[in-house]
């Protein structure tokens, strides 16, 4: 198993001084921002352009989300501290924090489940109109990516349980803490744009 | 390590052998995929080549009725679709691939197995595209489906769905391979290799990687929006819903400009390493070639809208995005001029490499300036549309990137097969191919001109267009031939050509100082470069204290440690392993594709697999069999 | 010798090849959608604009692939040659020049551009004609709003008067393009344009979409009918008449266009009321077998129908009412009139016969 491989007792030597996965994080971050960018224009575009309801301010419930928020901002802060722990060899400290990030990014999950069945329920599903399509599909993609962030956390999680995440090896937890961060930047501009930004409802605008 | 690998399961041992069909399924290797790129590359382009070759015969006069406005639509959909994305990207990517390494002295890309995953992405990417003519719905609405004539309600059958999913399939490839190489040229260079001692080609590669990772995100959110649509009823191109079909139109162009640099950048790559081979004298104004390519790689973001001069964004965005398209002439001109300054002086073997380089700047030129005159709003508006587009892309997509990457096929065949390709067959090849295309498009500047739309299956009689247009598809036969020579040329030069020595050209950069064909892991010890053209500066201004070095070979994703490539352990080089895993990522992910439009338990069984393979991936042992 | 010398011939005549055929086109005004045979004001400038710039071009092509031609042949290897050419890197100087140049060939087409822009975008002050263009698939709806005029296909135009003309469209995208008097401006829907034009000449215009709009997208073209004013006068009081009720021969025919349910999508007693297109295109998108179609009450005051492709005698509306879909693929009767989806409805050779008298007496 690679853990043990001895490659990964000396690093690589590379012409930028930076590891080939840490620069091929840095350009997927950059790749997905366009990404995320793309959908937020189709998103502002098509704000306040919906000829049937209903519409954002019927369904939106701030505080809820703004809550929502607050714990995925929180598990940036605990990402950061499970990287500090595996920095300074505190193995204890690095499977705690794993674990409050993936929880919290799991609450985080839970509550845009909810948030999206209580929307369907009051009539607001992807087909409804411009702002149930776009509404869903950019909070959605976010939303996967959360998920995936999870997965590789947990995944961390286990790996630093059964004692194969030694400080050598912080480099993964790094990058995992690259993916979070920005997934949780890119929930700021989504929460700013979406729920903050009041909508004009401009009913019937062509 | 062994201890972990004794308790995997069998299927998760890396596989060992290093010939047979296998060993080409399981490749890493970065030679063997470029490999695998370029013939499927070409085998497409045939494909492309018989659908162009079926519209110039339909339109030969006027009236025809050859094949169904319904397959019309298709095949011109189809041709370029599968040229853009199933030939000139892949055979660029081919490249890439083959020669990258070589040039920056690494023994393999920084990820071996992502490497071999973008190939057979790409592989079932483009079958998927195909498979429409399976079902006799291939996608129909022009490669650039303008919504909303791709909605549901304006084109039902199937035909759209395998563009978008096809699409998507081929941009996970694209972006994959673009992250890849990325890394792999920032990263891998060899010890003393700074940025500005690059060779072109390889910065017109890294220009195109970062084009690729940023533009296509902007389409895969247009293609998904288009998707959604399809699929699930989403609204987003659906104007009874409000929706604005100009969405659509924004998002494909803020893509399709840099993509159109992602076609021709690698092009003028290869050219810029011919050129100054061929002419024995180094590239003339080398930093100011570079910078013009990275400045077209910028500007080509800030012109998309010339693409829409008539959907009527008024008067102050037309003329901006005038201005804009005209300034990015500009680097393109000094291009022309620093190539035309190489040549000058020099000492010029006419050999095919330098011909095709040759054709590549006279066609280019002339693609250039029809471009200038669209970007000419005013203009414009009677050229958009018109077969004088047709023109002005051929030239430059044909005459330039097909010939630029013709160029490179000449130029590095010899490396890789240890033989030349023959010189007489190929100045055939280039001559057919440079009258046949001149005849071929060289008319339809004046069709176009003359009123001729683009996009019809027939025109009526007493239009003026029959005689150019009978000319047109004369030359296209023409180049068929071309491209027959071409195939005889190769195919029997592999057999029975003349042998090659490593450096047959007398060349500049790295991959001349290695054996034709060159061993799995390329440079038994690192050189060390002191300047431009390493190796031209090798042999002839011999650097003092050049002290070869060893370093480690390529992969970082947990595959490059360890395992023993064929003969190279000898040297105790270490190269990456087999594996099986790039072609189970893949296929699982072109099964759940395929799900998207049969049923959702093909979806789950493609999820699964797609799964399984991650799995592997991760825990695939580093040695091959312990 | 003459293996080194041919190629540059050749290449010279495969260059020169494009620009006789560019000079060439000038020659044959007479071809219908010709863009060098400009009738009206936009035209011209968009004319004008285009041989500057190929001059310009023509400039540039002679002096770099002169240069370019020029080097190849002198520089080329002659013989055995072993020692190396001078090794020069680059002029610094030289190319900031080279830089500057094309940047001063562009400014002389920037500046022409930039104004010519701003020229056919604005409508000239004074007394215009008002057009409405509806774009369908795959025909051509004009309305004269202040006339109440609607026809298809066929857009009289007075001539020397500016034409305004609104662009919109209720499917997709189509393309406006009259070579002859204006180049192309889309109509998309939900976004309306507005151009305008003016005829100088009397004559006719072929116009075609250019917008690729679906499968008969080919055959989706129209004619610009320039009158003098008088004449332009008497056609619009013709069609803002009532077309006469049918008699005789007519009135059978009438009686089999009223059965077979052409009434569904085709106007016949005037012009369209405020929003009956729209109810069609809405009934279609609902899943009703109906689509926007062209207002037949003065049909048989038109030279062609089928969106230009076909000239208006017996023959031709017999074969195009026996088989729609072999004259014009995809054609929207074809896919939703009764008359051609239902066996039971289907027309037999009387009501053709029928029909053809009747839309032949609607002047």
């Amino acid at each position: 198993m690679h853990v043990t491989a001895p490659g990964h007792a000396a690093p690589l030597e590379t012409s930028t001084g930076l590891d080939h996965r840490k620069l091929l994080m840095w350009a997927f971050l950059g790749s997905d921002c366009l990404f995320f960018g793309s959908l937020i224009a189709t998103y502002l575009l098509y704000r306040g352009k919906s000829i049937t309801g209903p519409y954002p301010h019927e369904v939106f419930n701030i505080p809820y989300t703004s809550v929502s928020a607050f714990v995925l901002l929180t598990s940036s802060l605990t990402m950061v501290l499970a990287l500090a722990a595996i920095q300074r060899g505190d193995q204890r400290g690095l499977k705690a924090w794993l674990l409050a990030t993936a929880l919290l990014g799991g609450v985080f999950l839970g509550g845009q489940y909810f948030e999206f069945t209580t929307f369907i329920r009051e009539g607001l599903t992807l087909r409804a109109n411009l702002f149930g399509s776009t509404f869903f599909t950019l909070t959605g993609f976010h939303g996967a990516h959360v998920t995936v962030g999870v997965i590789i956390l947990l995944s961390l999680f286990v790996t630093a349980l059964r004692g194969r995440l030694p400080r050598e090896r912080h480099l993964n937890v790094e990058l995992a803490g690259l993916y979070w961060h920005f997934v949780d930047v890119v929930w700021i501009v989504i929460f700013t744009v979406v729920y903050l930004v009041e909508a004009p409802n401009i009913v019937g605008a062509g | 390590m062994a201890t972990v690998t004794g308790a995997l399961p069998r299927v998760l041992r890396r596989p060992t052998s290093y010939t047979g069909w296998w060993s080409w399924v399981t490749t890493v290797d970065h030679k063997r995929i470029g490999v695998l790129y370029g013939f499927t590359a070409f085998a497409f382009l045939l494909v492309g080549g018989i659908e162009a070759l079926t519209i110039r015969t339909q339109l030969a006069g006027s009236e025809s009725a050859l094949v169904s406005p319904e397959l019309y639509n298709q095949l011109f959909t189809m041709h370029a679709l599968t040229m853009i994305f199933l030939a000139v990207m892949p055979l660029s990517a081919a490249f890439f691939n083959l020669i990258i390494p070589l040039q920056i002295g690494a023994r393999d890309v920084a990820f071996p197995r992502l490497n071999a995953l973008s190939y057979w992405i790409f592989l079932f990417g483009g079958l998927l595209l195909n498979a429409g003519w399976l079902v006799g719905n291939s996608p129909d609405a022009g490669w650039f489906a303008y919504a909303n004539l791709t909605s549901k309600t304006f084109s039902p059958e199937r035909g759209l769905d395998f563009y978008a999913l096809g699409l998507l399939v081929l941009g996970t490839s694209s972006m994959a391979a673009a992250f890849n190489f990325v890394v792999t040229i920032l990263n891998m260079r060899a010890p003393g290799m700074t940025l500005m001692r690059m060779p072109v080609f390889t910065w017109m590669t890294l220009v195109t990687s970062f084009l690729l990772i940023t533009a296509f995100p902007v389409i895969t959110v247009g293609l998904i929006e288009l998707a959604f649509d399809r699929l699930f009823g989403t609204n987003f191109f659906v104007t009874a819903k409000g929706a604005n079909p100009l969405l659509w139109q924004h998002l494909f162009w803020v893509f399709g400009h840099p993509e159109v640099y992602i076609l021709i950048l690698p092009a003028m790559g290869i050219v810029s390493e011919v050129l100054p081979t061929f002419a024995r004298k180094p590239l003339f104004g080398y930093p100011f070639v570079v910078l013009s390519g990275v400045s077209i790689g910028f500007m080509g973001w800030a012109v998309w809208s010339h693409h829409m001069f008539t959907v009527g964004l008024g008067p102050v965005a037309n003329a901006t995005f005038a201005l804009t398209t005209m300034v990015i002439a500009v680097p393109t001109g000094v291009k022309i001029f620093n190539w035309i300054a190489t040549l000058w002086g020099g000492s010029l073997s006419l050999k095919t490499p330098l011909l095709f380089a040759l054709g590549f700047i006279v066609l280019f030129i002339i693609g250039g300036l029809s471009g200038v005159s669209h970007s000419s709003p005013p203009a414009d508006s009677q050229q958009q549309d018109t077969y004088y587009i047709v023109a002005h892309l051929h030239y430059v997509l044909f005459g330039g990137s097909i010939f630029g990457l013709f160029a490179g096929i000449y130029y590095w065949f010899p490396k890789f097969s240890g033989r030349l390709l023959h010189e007489g067959l190929g100045k055939l090849n280039f001559w057919l191919m440079f009258i046949g295309m001149n005849l071929t498009f060289g008319p339809m500047h004046w069709l176009g001109l003359d009123g001729m739309p683009r996009r019809i299956y027939s025109y009526p009689a007493g239009m003026g267009w029959d005689f150019w247009n009978l000319m047109s598809t004369a030359g296209s036969y023409m180049l068929g031939i071309g491209f027959l020579a071409f195939a005889w040329n190769f195919v029997s030069s592999l057999r029975k050509g003349e042998k090659a020595t490593s450096d047959p050209w007398d060349g500049r950069t790295l991959e001349w100082s290695i054996a034709s064909p060159p061993p799995i892991y390329n440079f038994a010890t690192i050189p060390t470069v002191h300047g431009r053209d390493a190796f031209w500066a090798q042999k002839y201004l011999e650097t003092p204290g050049h002290q070869p070095r060893g370093v480690p070979s390529g992969g970082a994703d947990g595959d490059g440690d360890g395992a023993h490539g064929q003969g190279a352990g000898h040297l105790g080089v270490h190269m990456p392993g087999l594996s099986y895993f790039p072609i189970i990522v893949a296929l699982g992910l072109a099964l759940a594709a395929v799900g998207l439009l049969t049923h959702v338990a093909v979806i789950a069984l493609g999820v699964l697999i797609m799964l399984f393979g991650i799995y592997g991936w991760t825990f695939e042992p580093a040695e091959p069999d312990e | 010798m003459m293996d080194r010398r041919s190629p540059g011939h050749l290449r010279l005549a495969a260059f020169t090849l494009p620009l006789i055929a560019l000079l060439a086109a000038a020659c044959f005004p007479e071809h219908p959608q010709s863009t060098f045979d400009a009738q009206g004001p936009v035209a011209q400038k968009q004319l004008d604009l285009f041989m500057i710039i190929f001059w310009a071009a023509v400039f540039v092509f002679v002096v770099v692939q002169g240069a370019l031609l020029y080097t190849v042949l002198r520089f080329r290897r002659r013989q055995q040659q072993d020692s190396l050419p001078p090794q020069w890197h680059g002029n610094p100087r030289l190319e900031v020049a080279w830089t500057i140049a094309p940047a001063i060939v562009l400014a002389v087409i920037a500046v022409p551009t930039i104004t010519t822009i701003w020229d056919t975008a604005t409508v000239p002050p004074g007394e215009s004609l008002e057009v409405n263009v509806t774009a369908h698939q795959w025909w051509w709806e004009f309305q004269y709003p202040g006339l109440g005029v609607v026809t298809a296909n066929e857009l009289h135009v007075p001539v020397g008067r500016t034409v305004k003309v609104s662009l919109e469209s209720r499917d997709v995208i189509h393309s406006f393009w009259v070579p002859k008097l204006t180049g192309k401006t889309d109509l998309i829907p939900r976004n309306t344009n507005v151009i305008w034009f003016r005829a100088d000449q009397a004559g006719t215009y072929y116009g075609q979409c250019a917008e690729f709009c679906g499968i008969a997208h080919a055959q989706m073209r129209f004619r610009v009918i320039a009158d003098a004013p008088e004449a332009f006068d008497a056609w619009v009081a013709l069609q803002g008449e009532r077309p006469p009720a049918p008699a005789g021969p007519a009135a059978q025919g009438f009686r089999v266009f009223v059965q077979k349910g052409c009434t569904v999508c085709h106007t016949f007693g005037g012009s369209e009321g405020e929003g009956v297109q729209q109810g069609r295109m809405d009934g279609f998108l609902k899943g009703q077998a109906q689509y926007p179609a062209p207002n037949l009450s003065h049909f048989a005051s038109r030279e062609t129908f089928a969106a230009g492709l076909l000239t208006r005698t017996d023959e031709n509306l017999r074969r195009w009412l026996l088989d729609p879909r072999a004259v014009k693929p995809g054609n929207r009767m074809a896919q939703l009139a009764e008359a051609y989806t239902n066996a039971e409805k289907a027309l037999s050779e009387d009501d053709i016969s029928a029909l053809v008298t009747y839309l032949q007496s609607l002047k």
